[in-house]
């Protein structure tokens, strides 16, 4: 049985197409993915995230846990509400999961992947041991991500006055807890905005209000694109439990300093440090293509170091051309990619594309 | 339930046909094909001059979602294409059978016309998949 977010009625009152998501019915678009992308970046949108995994930790160890657990450092949440993106390593220095980890009230709270809900689960209450925590699944909250340059403008309008004043006072990834609602400005697209974790049964409601202002649904094609244009990652595509960080361009996620702490996986990521710079461990990078044609996951790119893969690809809305991501050995300085039997140069850059509408690499 | 107008004929490969007075047939790609692929980015349309086979790959579109060839439903020479849809590969979407059709085919073998679907077994062939 497939499994539905409190939003799957609104989904289809707006028309969504439906497709299957790691076992969740979810919206791909409701229309044209394309115009959905466009007015994230032009005004505001709202994504129902509500399959994300969202985690509790509490307890007094807590803190000291999610030092050993993961790969960048809690100790560096100095506020409450605050942000951090982190990887969750394996002990072969492997990305199990990404994540965002806030500092709340009551100790910590992780939202994670959804199609790894399981592994990381199991992999949190393994590690718990000689730690006094608790680690709490929260399966009834709803997620809202709310973003574009006039997302914040309109989520004041939409959850009303209480709301606005915290909203408006919100910094970029800092977060705030009222009544039984968390806000924070985090998010996947490149673009300012909110994230809002809140009760499930409230979501109609929300989201109706959100609708009202003018904020537009967007679907999971346009999430997509929308955050490969702003260079961020997909789990099980860019990076997976066989890849390390440092070949996923999320080395400075990781937090080496203070070298007195330890972290699972810190031993063998720091071997792979070694190798990659002895050139012996690929890289992740972005790629353009100006011509016609697009680039997709999976293509084999040709550098003049050897084969590379994209991992992912695809039609940039903002820059209408292909951009991708795409792993190559270390050393590549010039790449091709076989489209459709011909054999296309195509552009190295800094993976990152687009930030606040804007083309931002050379 | 996608749009499907009865005076077409189609592939199982979801091109349409119309058929004109002059010994002409017009090819594009139906509704239920543009709204699977999802947004249309890139468009390859074939020479015109060049004759082609029925079945043979002739064009190339290209969506959000994935890249698609697309068969000439029958045998003939491309007599003319639809340029506009170089610029404006979204037309596909908005028009399906109407401003998106991709070339003209002057039809070589008027036999092969019998092999192509008509409304009723398009219908079903669609609302099999």
């Amino acid at each position: 049985m497939a499994k539905r977010t409190p939003l799957y009625q609104k989904h289809l009152d707006s028309k969504a197409k439906i497709i299957d998501f790691a076992g969740w019915e979810m919206p791909i678009n409701y229309g044209s993915q394309i115009e959905e992308h466009n007015s994230v970046r032009t005004a505001a949108g709202v994504f129902d995230v509500s399959h994300m995994t969202v985690v509790d930790v509490g307890g007094q160890d807590a803190e000291n846990y999610l030092r050993y657990l993961l790969s960048n450092d809690v100790n560096k949440l100095v506020d409450m509400g605050q942000a951090l993106y982190s990887a969750m390593l394996n002990h072969d220095g492997h990305v199990l999961d990404d994540l965002i980890v806030y500092r709340m009230s009551f100790g910590f709270r992780i939202v994670a992947n959804c199609g790894t809900r399981e592994k990381d689960l199991r992999w949190m209450i393994q590690n718990t041991d000689g730690f006094r925590v608790s680690v709490e699944e929260k399966p009834k909250l709803a997620i809202l991500a709310i973003h574009g340059p006039d997302s914040i403008q309109k989520s004041c309008e939409a959850f009303g006055e209480r709301y606005a004043a915290t909203i408006k006072e919100l910094k970029n990834f800092r977060g705030h807890e009222l009544d039984r609602c968390f806000f924070a400005r985090t998010g996947y697209t490149g673009e300012e905005g909110l994230e809002f974790i809140f009760p499930e049964e409230e979501a109609p409601e929300i989201w109706d209000n959100l609708i009202s202002v003018g904020v537009k649904p967007i679907g999971l094609g346009a999430r997509d694109t929308l955050r490969l244009e702003a260079g961020m990652n997909l789990y099980g595509q860019d990076m997976d439990e066989t890849i390390s960080p440092i070949s996923a361009n999320m080395d400075r996620t990781v937090a080496y300093e203070p070298s007195d702490r330890e972290f699972i996986g810190k031993p063998a990521l720091i071997a792979h440090k070694a190798l990659y710079e002895a050139g012996q461990v690929p890289k992740l990078i972005g790629l353009v293509l100006e011509s016609r044609g697009i680039l997709r996951a999976g293509q084999t790119v040709l550098t003049d170091q050897g084969d590379g893969t994209i991992t992912s690809g695809g039609f940039s809305p903002t820059l209408k051309h292909s951009i991708a991501l795409a792993r190559i050995p270390a050393s590549s300085e010039s790449c091709k990619v076989d489209l459709r039997g011909t054999l296309t140069p195509v552009r190295i850059v800094k993976p990152n594309f687009v930030r606040f509408g804007k083309k931002i690499f050379e | 339930m996608s749009n499907i107008p009865e005076d077409l004929k189609f592939t199982p490969t979801h091109e349409w046909v119309r058929i004109g007075e002059d010994g002409s047939a017009t090819i594009g790609i139906s509704d239920h094909a543009q709204d699977a692929l999802g947004d249309i980015v890139f468009i390859e349309l074939p020479e015109p001059g060049i004759i082609v086979t029925a079945k043979q790959e002739v064009a190339v579109v290209e969506s959000v979602k994935a890249a698609s060839d697309i068969y000439s439903p029958i045998t003939g020479e491309i007599l003319e294409i639809n340029e506009d849809l170089i610029d404006a590969p979204e037309t596909v979407n908005a028009s399906p059978y109407e401003n998106a059709w991709f070339f003209k085919i002057r039809i070589a073998n008027i036999v092969e016309i019998e092999d192509l679907m008509d409304f009723d077994a398009y219908s079903e062939h669609c609302s099999g998949e």
